[in-house]
């Protein structure tokens, strides 16, 4: 089991540690509800060194990226970030990701950590445009700095000014560290990722300065519990959950990272063909007044037959009601639909909405 | 973690206090801990009679779910609905605000079975 730089400060802060994805990582530090709303209501931080970092370098960089991704690489400007997708010639997801640009010959690709060996296998596999594929991910560290506070907590100790659009980073000095600083995140409010790398003292430097920065803010270390939630909140997608190998982008609700018209990548023929035939499964945010709590696995019916299943479920510490993912044949799947989350052996009214749960 | 000396103590982790042949039942401080933030308690309201190992009703936390059982065999006298609002009260106060039902002990010879602190702590690797 592998740890991140940062182990032992959690371990000090009394966090729960839980075997994640090949890591000892903090599932929560207080309390899930508790870090959950002081992201929403003022800032906090997460240790998500467990992501993985994989540098492709070269001169057809952009070539292989455009090929392995199916969102639209040649769009990227240099500081720019893009959320995309790598996909098997079937159409099922390998992994989502986020493409950075670092210059015209050096490309950034952050995985998830439970798949960072099978990627950079894939990845191999794939390279017929002789770039160099290196797995930096035990070298990197990366904290997530979000909520609306986190710009003025961060401003204090970085050297350059973060007024930058979503989806855009730059390098900068912070509390003494040069590093990547990105503003993007898992959890839709203003929030910064910044990757760095150095041993167990740098990484322990870089988050006490956070913390001194962030304490008028009354910051809070958050672990992967209230991560899980925020997402879900927003409905962003988890890998491992609502989208793996037998889901497709389209399915998936990724249709807007998915470029069918670019060029040439991996599951283009397929997906194309997948739209052309009509999807048959959509996945759907859904939502219930009732006090049920809709979890991963659980069936969805209607008419008195499954119809689909759950893949993300909570309890949303905002809206102090049941929201989920889940697929649904295509006929199940618009806005104001009623379904049931089959729960126990007894059907519990939801309904279709929209995204985002949390509306910002 | 605290656990009164009081109380007795079942493997599946509650708490039990016997007053007279009336029992009432939570969960520990550690099974409080190991679950986090508990949003829903569902108690079965319709139960009367009830048996050793049977389900009452659900936990709902933020990670999990876990079944309440009910250590022995008994009649219920009464449910605490106002974790209907607050089931938080499981974590902040699993020995007061958060006892969840009330048992009529059938037969007393079934207590002898439960744990005591020290039993129970072992068990719990404190």
């Amino acid at each position: 089991m592998k740890k991140t730089k940062l182990f032992n400060v959690h371990q000090k802060l009394g966090a729960k540690i839980v075997d994640f994805a090949g890591y000892q990582m903090p599932v929560q530090y207080s309390s899930i509800i508790a870090e959950h709303k002081d992201v929403r209501n003022s800032v906090g931080v997460f240790d998500v060194s467990h992501m993985g970092e994989i540098f492709i370098l070269g001169k057809r960089a952009l070539d292989f990226v455009q090929e392995i991704t199916v969102n639209d690489a040649s769009k990227l400007t240099l500081g720019r970030v893009q959320y995309s997708a790598m996909c098997y010639k079937d159409g099922g997801i390998v992994d989502d990701l986020l493409v950075y640009k670092l210059n015209d010959e050096r490309f950034m690709l952050v995985v998830n950590a439970s798949n960072i060996e099978k990627d950079y296998n894939w990845m191999i596999e794939n390279n017929s445009f002789g770039v160099d594929i290196i797995n930096e991910s035990d070298e990197y560290s990366l904290l997530a700095i979000q909520g609306p506070n986190s710009k003025d907590v961060l401003q204090k100790i970085c050297d350059k000014n973060l007024d930058i659009k979503y989806y855009h980073f730059f390098n900068a000095n912070v509390a003494g560290v040069d590093m990547i600083v990105s503003r993007t995140g898992y959890t839709g409010e203003l929030g910064y990722e910044i990757y760095f790398k150095g041993d167990e003292s740098v990484a322990e430097n870089v988050w006490n300065n956070i913390f001194e920065a962030g304490e008028e803010f009354e910051i809070k270390p958050v672990g992967l519990g209230a991560r899980d939630t925020l997402r879900l909140e927003m409905g962003f997608c988890l890998y491992g959950n609502d989208i793996d190998k037998t889901t497709n982008p389209l399915e998936a609700g990724l249709g807007w990272i998915t470029k069918l018209k670019k060029n040439h990548f991996i599951a283009k023929e397929i997906l194309l063909k997948i739209k052309e035939v009509g999807l048959k499964r959509k996945l759907v945010p859904l939502e219930t007044e009732e006090r049920v709590f809709p979890r991963r696995g659980y069936d969805l019916t209607a008419g008195g037959r499954k119809i689909g299943n759950v893949t993300s479920g909570t309890v949303s510490p905002i809206l102090e009601k049941s929201i989920a993912l889940g697929y649904v044949e295509k006929d199940f799947a618009y806005e104001g639909t009623t379904v049931n989350f089959m729960i126990r052996g007894k059907e519990v009214p939801a309904k279709v909405v929209k995204l985002p749960f949390v509306k910002k | 973690m605290n656990f009164p000396e009081n109380l007795k103590y079942s493997d599946d982790h509650e708490w039990i206090l016997i007053e007279g042949n009336v029992a009432t039942i939570g969960i520990t401080d550690y099974a409080q801990s190991e679950l986090g933030d508990i949003v829903f308690v569902d108690i079965n309201p319709d139960l009367a009679d009830v048996h050793a190992g049977e389900t009452l009703g659900t936990i709902e936390a933020v990670k999990t779910v876990s079944d309440i059982l009910v250590p022995f065999n008994g009649k219920i006298i009464e449910i605490n609905k106002a974790l209907a609002d607050a089931p938080e009260d499981v974590n902040t106060d699993p020995y007061g605000k958060g006892w969840m039902i009330k048992i009529e002990i059938s037969d007393p010879s079934e207590i002898e079975k439960l744990l005591d602190v020290e039993t129970y702590k072992i068990l719990i690797g404190q």
